[in-house]
């Protein structure tokens, strides 16, 4: 009897052992690997100039589409900014922009100062649209295939190094 | 018999449980306390007032109104953003040894403490 006590309090103690170290090893940020490799969402989306509603069909004839939520009152956006410009020049590749939760006269500021990298251009006031993205922060891209599969989602600025991959994939 | 009267009760408020949650309607308040605020340290959406959370309210709002249950609700967040976002987590393979065990050790720890008396006496 006395062996199996000693038997369950050492299995107890290792198990304890083991969630400490499970939970504490565990990579709590959060990740975008819920979203990759999925449709993207249905969405009904306003254009920048209230013009037109972009749905998904919008970006099922291209082949590829990188969606990018910015603002203008995003700091990272700007770094960024030259990348998208950069990327708005090469093929199979069409841009849509969402302008998240900006005022309408500082986003088109932006935009002439540091130049129009997007084929089309949405606005999410509220950011409600931006959640069926899984977007927690801005900014963030999203690049889709003619699919309309997620192939890859970037948090935070695009860097050069995301500028090379994204240029080996749409090639 | 005493045995018996102890399985129906605890058979009786396992049931129940469900039973009794199937009644409800959808409660707002009680579904952003379970999400997590992903850009906040350790506070749920209820908790927080930050952008995210104000946004994840008015989404939450939405599909309400749509009229989602508070699993569906669950399962479009954790869809988003990954299971971390609820702080519940869902019965799925990954987590299954998580639900399952305390019911487990409860049963294998009444066994050993009513075989232990058993033997005392």
């Amino acid at each position: 009897m006395q062996k199996i006590i000693k038997l369950i309090i050492l299995f107890i103690f290792l198990f304890v052992i083991g969630i400490f170290y499970v939970s504490l090893t565990r990579d709590t940020n959060y990740n975008t690997s819920s979203l990759i490799n999925k449709e993207t969402p249905e969405f009904k989306i306003i254009s920048f100039d209230e013009s037109n509603i972009y749905t998904r069909n919008d970006i099922k004839k291209n082949t590829f589409t990188l969606i990018n939520f910015w603002a203008s009152w995003c700091a990272p956006c700007k770094i960024e900014h030259p990348i998208l410009m950069k990327l708005s020049q090469t093929k199979n590749l069409v841009i849509l922009g969402i302008n998240f939760k900006d005022k309408e006269i500082q986003a088109k500021s932006f935009l002439n100062e540091l130049g129009n990298p997007y084929d089309l251009l949405a606005k999410d006031e509220n950011g409600k649209q931006s959640v069926r993205f899984g977007v927690y922060g801005i900014p963030e891209s999203i690049l889709i295939n003619k699919n309309l599969m997620i192939i890859k989602k970037f948090v935070g600025p695009l860097s050069f190094e995301d500028y090379n991959n994204i240029l080996k994939i749409i090639e | 018999m005493k045995l018996n009267l102890l399985i129906f009760i605890y058979i009786f408020i396992f049931f129940s449980k469900f039973t009794f949650a199937a009644e409800n309607t959808v409660d707002p308040n009680q579904i952003h306390k379970n999400l997590r605020c992903l850009v906040c340290q350790g506070q749920s959406i209820s908790d927080s007032n930050s952008d995210f959370a104000q946004t994840i309210k008015l989404v939450v709002k939405d599909l309400i109104d749509e009229g989602k249950t508070e699993e569906e609700i669950y399962s479009f967040m954790s869809d988003k953003y990954g299971d971390w976002i609820v702080f519940k987590p869902q019965f799925n393979i990954q987590n299954s040894l998580l639900w399952i065990l305390p019911y487990i050790v409860l049963i294998f720890g009444g066994f050993f403490i009513f075989s232990f008396l058993k033997k005392r006496q």
